[in-house]
């Protein structure tokens, strides 16, 4: 069984060619595939007798075999004669495994012909000689171009029809290149054919003697379309975070472009956090190297913040990180694209709420002119700008199909709507430092896996706010939290010296650590303030400064008299002796909160015990974990 | 496999127990190792099927450590349904058709991974990779979900479900390539052994135990002969074949003349037959 063994080694090594035939009406794309499938002996006996069979009965051919009739499933197909959806066909030769995207003609079924564009590399584009170059040929053409088609063959099909005439063929490739050279294809290789009868489809066919290019099959077994993915930068977006137990916690994806290799350093395209990879897991054994294409599970050195949809990159080489950027894109429903409503886009493993914000031009795939639009509809496409609800990593689509290709999602019905391909990032500096434009509080906080909120400790001099407020904050600094306190005494050493104890100088005073206070939490932190604070409304000042649920109003609640006794700081005696003016509780007003979040006492309590309560509430509230 | 996995609340994996279903559930495997597959395996029995693949399936199972469902449509095991007396199709439209959207309602199932090749048969050639299903699992050929790049819409609304073929683009010789360059255990079946087998219908089919009732002129015989696709017994022909280890049924595999589901009476019975039978909500 050597020779066997061999023969399959050979076909494992065999390179692989995925592309789409596509073309008009009747054009003979089915009849084509059909005649490659029958010519490269693919057919089973049993297949060979149904065709046979239908043939009879449905065929086109007049009781010939109706090559057609072999890849045409539906039965409303078989009816109509006609393709509706993509159909998936798969052969092999000695030199290549190929699968082929038999695509429809109409013109309704074009989000289908996209379809298969999006996983192909070569198309063969079919021309009925009889009636050359028409709309859809053009439609066609550019769909191919705008998904990233590099290669395309014009199969110049029925020119049996037209007597095998060269002037026919000469004339449909002139005119066709000239209008596909703006679409820039890197081979575009002309030949005239005819599927039903098979001239030039495997073999160059007696009856054109005047064509001296390869044959269709010859072609595409030699034609190099290698888009050198691998020679790209890593990209892997994390499908899945593998977790069996607490030892192991890897990341699960398949890459994309580029190669890794245990040791190479890589970053979290989003968070920027970087890390090492350690070792690339798979059943078989660990690997030492991986490339485009693999899926393969990564354990990094570092224990960093993963989820699904965080695309790891190389750190050298990072993706676009942003919220916004233009794109061109093909609208598949029937219900029409509205600006401004929100979809869920898919790219890569990413899923986030978008929106189109601007509907920038709509082409006329005919004529490739661009004119202005309100709306998409079916089969239309456009050039947008979309915003998306927090930013996401990516490529221009240019660069990589899997980095930059992305879906629409209808929010109610769960259609895919629309399928876009991303031109560049609206953002500049998206590459350098775009965490200063895109990082916001939520992903601040987020980070540190705290809600931001503002403590306000509000309550008499000596009451024993800055104690409990100190206690409180030791307590989620000792459990990793991050915090900051703003004491009255404090803030008046340095940023309020300018201010006095009069009345207007006290909201001044308060509406300067507001403000302070919410750029803390603007930051992911949780403030202590510890401020007098005597007035209600600068306290509903401060409270309706802060997003909703972050103002926490803590009345410490101590008797004057208890202060006055205790007097800590001998202040209570001064104001008294009348050596300070304007002092809270002996010659100012002290409004006491009617509805604050928590009420302290303490007297008969201590300020630990106090302390405690504060950061319970915090705990029970979800500010803390 | 990884994406219902991450994107699904309770995913299963369809266990046919055939190659196709061994290659799955190795592909799977190796996707999540070392997790095990965060999902259970359903095998819908139609209580038909051939003695050797229930013990492949109860030894695979114990094997791996892997959780597995089987149902058996009971409202059909009490009429009475047998492939013999009431026919092929109604066969598999109440044991495999019902039995399956029973088990996928009852445990509420959003997505399902089938062993589906979309070279086996030509309805299912247009099949998505991410198949929708309705509520009530009809399939729309022409309401299908445009399926680009790598992305897969998972998004689905409560009780409608999604079925999966990770297979999708796998050719026969691919999977049976696959077998013998990954060791992949299959059912003994698949190699030829001497066999008891009657010829009816221009088909081979084996005597699996006494259900079986020979029709007048018919006898058993001790043949040669292996089975390329393998369901219920009584509706699947085996070849005569001395194919016994994987490089032979390979080799035979390069040299055949027909197409692997011709042993399958369940396909011939009408025409379009496989795509009805999916709109109705077979895999």
């Amino acid at each position: 069984m050597a020779s066997l063994r061999e023969y399959l080694a050979a076909q494992e090594n065999k390179s692989f060619l995925r592309f789409l035939t596509c073309g008009s009406v009747d054009d003979g794309k089915s009849t084509l595939i059909g005649r490659l499938l029958y010519d490269t002996k693919l057919l089973f006996d049993d297949q060979l007798a149904t065709l046979e069979k239908d043939s009879k009965q449905h065929g086109t051919t007049g009781g010939d075999i109706d090559f057609a009739l072999l890849v045409d499933g539906l039965e409303a197909e078989r009816e109509q004669g006609i393709t509706i959806d993509v159909a998936y066909r798969f052969f092999t030769t000695d030199k290549r495994k190929f699968i082929v995207a038999d695509t429809p003609g109409h013109e309704q079924y074009t989000r289908n012909m996209a379809t298969g564009a999006s996983n192909s590399d070569l198309a063969v584009i079919l021309i009925d000689a009889r009636k050359g170059v028409l709309i859809q040929t053009r439609r066609h053409a550019y769909i191919c171009s705008l998904l990233g088609i590099r290669h395309i063959v014009l199969a110049v099909n029925k020119i049996d029809l037209m007597d095998y005439r060269q002037d026919v063929f000469d004339a449909i490739v002139a005119e066709f290149t000239k209008f596909a050279e703006p679409l820039g294809f890197q081979s575009l290789v002309s030949i005239p054919m005819s599927a039903r009868f098979g001239d030039n489809v495997i073999a160059a066919s007696a009856n054109t003697p005047w064509y001296d290019g390869p044959a269709l099959l010859a072609h595409l077994e030699s034609v190099d379309v290698d888009t050198a993915v691998t020679d790209g930068p890593f990209r892997m977006p994390v499908q899945w975070v593998n977790r069996p137990n607490l030892d192991f916690r890897g990341f699960s994806g398949t890459i994309v472009s580029g190669r890794i290799k245990p040791g190479d350093k890589i970053a979290v395209a989003g968070s920027g956090r970087t890390s090492t990879v350690a070792r690339i897991v798979t059943q078989g054994g660990d690997l030492e190297a991986a490339a485009a294409g693999e899926a393969v599970t990564l354990m990094l050195a570092d224990e960093v913040d993963i989820s699904r949809g965080d695309v790891l990159s190389a750190d050298k080489a990072r993706p676009e990180v942003s919220d916004q950027f233009a794109a061109h894109l093909i609208w598949m429903a029937e219900e029409e694209l509205l600006p401004g409503r929100g979809y869920i886009l898919k790219l890569a493993t990413a899923q986030v709420p978008a929106q189109i914000t601007a509907l920038k031009h709509k082409i006329d795939v005919n004529r490739l002119e661009q004119y202005a639009a309100k709306t998409l509809h079916l089969n239309e496409i456009g050039y947008v700008n979309v915003s998306l609800s927090q930013p996401i990593a990516f490529d221009p689509y240019a660069q990589n199909r899997d980095m930059g290709g992305f879906i629409l999602i209808d929010r109610f019905t769960n259609a895919t709507v629309g399928a876009g391909m991303i031109d560049f990032g609206l953002r500049r500096a998206t590459n350098v430092h775009w965490q200063a434009l895109d990082v916001n509080k939520q992903a601040r906080a987020a980070q540190k896996h705290q809600k931001p909120a503002v403590l306000w400790f509000t309550g008499l001099s000596g009451s024993g706010k800055s104690t409990i407020a100190n206690i409180v904050e030791r307590q989620l600094h000792a459990q990793g939290r991050h915090t900051y306190i703003l004491d009255g005494d404090n803030v008046r050493h340095g940023l309020n010296r300018d201010l006095g104890f009069t009345e207007a100088d006290r909201v001044e005073n308060i509406r300067r650590v507001a403000e302070i206070a919410k750029l803390f939490t603007d930051a992911g932190l949780i403030v202590l303030v510890s401020f007098i604070s005597p007035f209600k409304s600068e306290r509903r000042m401060a409270r309706e400064l802060m997003g909703e649920g972050e103002f926490v109003e803590v009345f410490v609640d101590t008797p004057l008299e208890v202060c006055i006794a205790r007097d800590v700081k001998g202040l209570y005696a001064k104001a008294q002796a009348g050596a300070i003016k304007n002092f809270t509780g002996i010659d100012s007003p002290y409004e006491r909160p009617e509805t604050p979040e928590l009420t302290l006492k303490t007297v008969a309590s201590d300020p630990a015990l106090e302390a405690e309560r504060v950061l319970a509430f915090l705990r029970e509230h979800g500010y803390v974990a | 496999m990884r994406e219902v996995a991450a994107s699904f609340d309770n995913p299963v994996m369809l266990y046919s127990i055939g190659k196709d279903s061994s290659v799955m559930l190795h592909l799977a495997l190796k996707a999540f190792y070392p997790s095990l597959p965060p999902f259970p395996l359903l095998h819908v029995d139609t209580t038909w099927k051939f003695r050797e693949m229930i013990a492949f399936r109860d030894a695979t199972v114990a094997r791996l450590g892997l959780k597995l469902i089987v149902h058996i449509n009971q409202d059909g095991v009490a009429r009475g349904i047998n492939p013999f007396d009431s026919g092929s199709a109604l066969h598999t439209q109440v044991m495999k058709t019902e039995g399956l959207k029973q088990a996928l309602d009852h445990y509420g199932f959003d997505a399902a991974f089938g062993g589906a090749r979309r070279d086996e048969e030509k309805s299912r050639a247009k099949e998505r990779i991410f198949s929708f299903r309705t509520a009530s699992h009809a399939w729309d050929p022409k309401n299908q979900r445009p399926e680009l790049w790598r992305v897969y819409n998972t998004r689905v609304n409560k009780g409608e479900s999604i079925r999966v073929f990770p297979l999708s683009n796998w050719t026969e010789l691919d999977i049976w390539q696959y077998i013998m360059a990954e060791n992949i255990p299959i059912v003994p079946l698949y190699f030829a052994k001497k066999r008891p087998v009657v010829a009816r219908d221009g088909t081979l089919i084996m005597v699996d135990d006494d259900r079986m009732k020979l029709r007048p002129g018919e006898a058993i015989e001790e043949k040669l002969v292996r089975f390329r696709t393998l369901g219920c017994y009584p509706l699947t022909g085996a070849i005569e074949s001395d194919a016994d280890t994987l490089e032979a049924i390979v080799s035979e595999m390069l040299t055949a003349r027909t197409s692997e589901r011709q042993g399958r009476l369940i396909d011939s019975d009408e025409k379009a037959s496989m795509e009805k039978k999916k709109k109705e909500g077979y895999f």
